[in-house]
């Protein structure tokens, strides 16, 4: 039987083919467990998760927080009132005290892409990854997977269309790191000021030229959040222009098959990258991707405390 | 294989097995009225299809079919590593006053019975739960009894008790293995 | 006090030598250099069998830390860590606090070297008051105190028009420009080379022509204004090239690259690791290769370490937030001998980049082995193997990717002043 023997899940680049497939089918188990009347069940029980949030996120953490409570552990929400280590407390000094507190998992979100493999060497606990720079985030490209499935009941095959901001983007490097390994091929669009170099050599991935090439047949279309505060001044003119180019509504979706699925991180900025049609549109999953997102994480939480020391 | 192995039941001694529970099960529960069985994952889940079909045959009606997997609920989740993976529960009924034949392949410790009976009461109030299982091979830790019994094997605690299942899910043979 | 060296492999290419020689030293100067010298029974005498004896190596660019920032490293340890590794001569940059900008500090650093150190020190003043980039430092003074050279290094002299105007006015005074060349607008935020390896760690990546451009913008400075200059840390094929192709043009252009830049690639980087983590960045494999047939091809005229010790709480931290640079002067001899072992230099062109070139570019009186000249002497062990960990690291500062490396050479004897400063003892 496969056996998931990861102690921390810091990255999709870490994991296999098996070790995905295993977190995604016990997502599924756990999708079961969030459509009872008593959502709760006794499994880590005693265990103490902490979320220690250095970037501020109302929705991965309240995922992370409920995936948690449904598993009976104990979870507590830590949200440094600085993210930077050089005013204030060092990670490591951080992590001394939450260790004091003898917790079994930490989950954390930090702006340093990396932050986590260093984390993980000064602590004895499991680390999960929610959200690291631009590097990655491990449980929304498990989530977005999850959500694939559910529509197609494969991911093998599927044509993967991720258009936006790829440079900044951690929810595009685990996805693509994730769906190349489960068999899908990625098709990235994007203003070449937001396409990093090399970036097809990161999987199954083939970089467009425009929006609609990428678009074009695809079964999933993935949309990734514009924002002014990270591409800056220099990478686009504004996000009027953006959308026009890169922004997805009724008449471009058009060029994607018909029973496409149209996928979105969150949160949302409506009329820039997508339009609200489209949004709120027969084609979106986007809710679904939110629903997936607690047992998704819930699988990651309990496959963490089984893993052996690595 | 390199264990030795002892035949305890082939295939026709399990069907006259099942056959037999689901006799005792209609005859106690006078009949199949808010019965319900419900298999733990995996063994007890093929051979709760197998006691339905007895029953099927006996009664001419169907009784409904669950399938319940107890992996979030074992009392010995910090000490297994790695995590096994978690099946799926799927009780696609209420349990609200039903009659619950939980159905399980042998009963040894208890402590499976103990983590099912803890995930059946999240799903509602049975008016009752009853324990059907092929084989007790003995050497209970907690004070769990079955009412309805295949057959009583004495083991030692060195022995494994292994219900195995044809391609089919058809439960083909019990074995003894020293 | 007299020392004969006896029976090494004595190179020194400021005199074409290559050949089986003693060499006696006397007072502190090279007294003479010849076959099967003899000497009077009580003069001391080293055995150099199996070993290359070469001018004092020097490296003419290393961060001491000292005054100000004295916990990474300081004059004693910092020289104690050069003779170790062979060197006899030091080129400190100013990035000290305060700056060296001033006679007294100057002299501060003269003298300390001259009371406490191990080898020979030679401060590097800044080109602007206080490395702010806003008005020139008093070169004169800088120069009549004791600095060879003149640098904002750590960062580049940003406005155009100034850089300009101390180029000319260092040309004045007769005193060489040392560039940190780096566009920092395009640096940006970057924390690693970009390139494959930032995509995939998701780190923000500091382009290739950043330094590029500034290489450019300094080349054509000191074209315009027919005065010389020197381009720190070379790491780029852009600017490789661009020197090379100045050096044909005949503008005054020379320049130093680091043996972490023909040694090591992003791929370094990999794992967030900090001590690959320095500016300018680790490279690609292209620059890693033009690097070295720029050494192979005389564009690039020294390899000089950059040598930037960082206490391990500087380095111990998320990969944004840690400081950039490594140590090098305990490692630069054996990574440097590689490129001798790969073919890529001759022995004697190894010993122009790390002896006589350094001494020419910023005219250090050194670098020669000829009789009368000053005794600056480096005996290497070409062929010891050893294991570059934390313990075998004079530096106070423990910052490098090459801990846990087994590698090939070492200084077995390092002679300054014609005073053994080093000695490796017993086997």
């Amino acid at each position: 039987m496969a056996e998931f023997k990861h102690k921390h899940i810091i990255a999709l680049r870490d994991l296999s083919k098996e070790d995905i497939e295993m977190l995604i089918s016990t997502a599924e188990s756990m999708r079961e467990v969030n459509s009872r009347d008593i959502k709760k069940v006794p499994t880590l029980r005693g265990k103490t998760i902490i979320n220690l949030f250095y970037e501020s996120s109302t929705r991965t953490r309240t995922s992370f927080e409920i995936a948690g409570k449904r598993l009976s552990a104990d979870t507590v929400n830590i949200a440094p009132s600085n993210s930077s280590a050089t005013k204030g407390e060092t990670l490591a000094d951080t992590a001394l005290n939450l260790l004091a507190m003898k917790p079994d998992i930490i989950v954390m979100r930090h702006a340093v892409s990396g932050s986590h493999y260093f984390l993980a060497e000064k602590v004895n606990c499991s680390i999960i990854n929610a959200g690291d720079g631009a590097h990655e985030h491990p449980s929304q490209g498990l989530l977005d997977m999850l959500t694939m499935k559910d529509r197609f009941g494969r991911l093998d095959g599927l044509k993967v269309a991720i258009v936006g901001d790829i440079t900044h983007s951690r929810v595009a490097r685990s996805n693509i790191q994730g769906l190349t390994k489960l068999g899908s091929s990625i098709y990235l669009a994007g203003p070449p000021t937001m396409m990093p170099p090399g970036v097809e050599k990161l999987g199954n991935v083939t970089v467009c030229a425009n929006m609609k090439e990428a678009i074009q047949d695809a079964d999933v279309v993935m949309m990734l959040r514009i924002q002014q505060e990270r591409q800056g001044k220099t990478l686009m003119p504004n996000t009027r222009e953006y959308s026009r180019y890169f922004g997805l509504n009724p008449d471009n979706i058009k060029l994607a098959k018909p029973n496409a699925m149209v996928m979105h991180p969150g949160p949302i900025n409506r009329g820039v990258e997508m339009s609200s049609q489209v949004v709120d549109g027969d084609q979106s999953w986007i809710l679904k991707q939110v629903e997936n997102g607690v047992a998704v994480r819930m699988s990651m939480l309990y496959h963490v405390c089984g893993g052996e020391l690595e | 294989m390199s264990a030795e192995q002892t035949t305890l039941l082939d295939a026709a001694g399990v069907r006259r097995a099942l056959t037999r529970i689901a006799h005792e099960i209609l005859e106690r529960n006078k009949g199949v009225s808010d019965v319900v069985l419900i298999g733990i994952r995996s063994g007890g889940v093929f051979l709760a299809n197998g006691i339905a079909h007895h029953i099927g045959i006996i009664e001419g009606e169907a009784v409904p079919l669950g399938a319940v997997d107890i992996t979030l609920y074992r009392d010995d989740i910090s000490g297994q590593l790695p995590h096994q993976p978690v099946g799926k529960t799927d009780i696609p009924f209420s349990l609200e006053g039903k009659k619950v034949i939980l159905v399980d392949d042998v009963l040894f410790t208890g402590r499976t019975i103990r983590a099912a009976m803890d995930a059946l009461m999240d799903y509602g109030r049975p008016q009752c739960i009853q324990l059907a299982v092929l084989i007790d091979r003995g050497h209970r830790e907690l004070p769990i009894r079955a009412d309805y019994v295949g057959r009583n094997v004495p083991t030692s605690l060195k022995e494994n008790v292994q219900v195995i299942f044809d391609d089919n899910n058809q439960p083909s043979e019990v074995v003894l293995e020293k | 006090m007299s020392l004969l060296i006896k029976n090494g492999r004595l190179i020194d290419p400021s005199q074409k030598i290559d050949d089986t020689l003693d060499i006696l030293v006397e007072n502190g100067l090279i007294k003479q250099i010849g076959k099967s010298l003899q000497v009077p029974a009580d003069v001391r005498s080293i055995d150099a069998s199996g070993m290359l004896v070469v001018p004092g190596l020097i490296d003419i660019h290393v961060h001491l830390r000292d005054p100000g920032l004295e916990y990474k490293e300081d004059i004693v340890s910092g020289t104690k860590a050069a003779v170790s590794g062979g060197f006899t001569s030091v080129c400190c940059m100013p990035n000290t606090k305060p700056v060296i900008d001033n006679k007294a500090i100057v002299s501060y650093i003269i003298n300390k070297a001259k009371n406490e150190g191990f080898c020979n020190v030679f401060p590097v003043g800044s080109i602007t008051y206080g490395l702010s980039g806003e008005r020139m430092s008093e070169m004169g003074e800088l120069k009549e105190s004791g600095c060879v050279a003149v640098s904002d290094d750590g960062k580049p002299v940003n406005n155009p028009e100034l850089m300009r105007r101390a180029l000319e006015y260092a040309r004045g005074i007769g005193i060489m420009v040392i560039s940190h060349a780096e566009d920092l607008e395009l640096v940006g935020g970057g924390v690693m080379n970009e390139g494959y390896t930032s995509t995939e760690l998701g780190l923000k990546g500091i382009p290739r022509v950043a330094e590029d451009i500034a290489t450019s913008r300094e080349i054509m400075l000191a074209e315009y204004t027919n005065s010389p200059i020197h381009i720190a840390h070379v790491s780029t094929r852009g600017a490789v090239r661009i020197i090379r192709e100045a050096k044909a043009r005949g503008v005054q252009v020379t320049c130093e690259t680091a043996p972490h830049y023909f040694t090591l690639t992003d791929d370094a980087v990999r794992g967030y690791n900090t001590n690959a983590k320095m500016n300018p960045p680790l490279r690609e494999a292209e620059d890693m290769a033009a690097i070295k047939e720029g050494l192979r091809d005389g564009t690039i005229d020294c390899i000089a370490t950059d040598h930037a010790p960082h206490h391990i709480d500087e380095k111990d931290v998320e990969f944004n937030e840690a400081m950039n640079g490594i140590i090098g002067l305990g490692t630069s001899l054996p990574l440097s001998l590689q490129l001798v072992r790969d073919g890529i230099l001759t022995i004697n062109q190894l010993v122009e980049k790390m002896s006589c070139n350094p001494s020419k570019i910023l005219n250090l009186n050194r670098g020669t082995l000829s009789p009368g000249s000053i005794a600056d002497i480096t005996i290497i062990d070409p062929d010891r193997q050893w294991e570059i960990n934390e313990g075998s690291v004079a530096s106070k500062s423990k910052n490098s990717p090459f801990l846990g490396w087994t590698v090939t050479g070492w200084a077995s004897c390092t002679i300054v002043d014609g005073n053994i400063m080093y000695q490796v003892t017993g086997n």
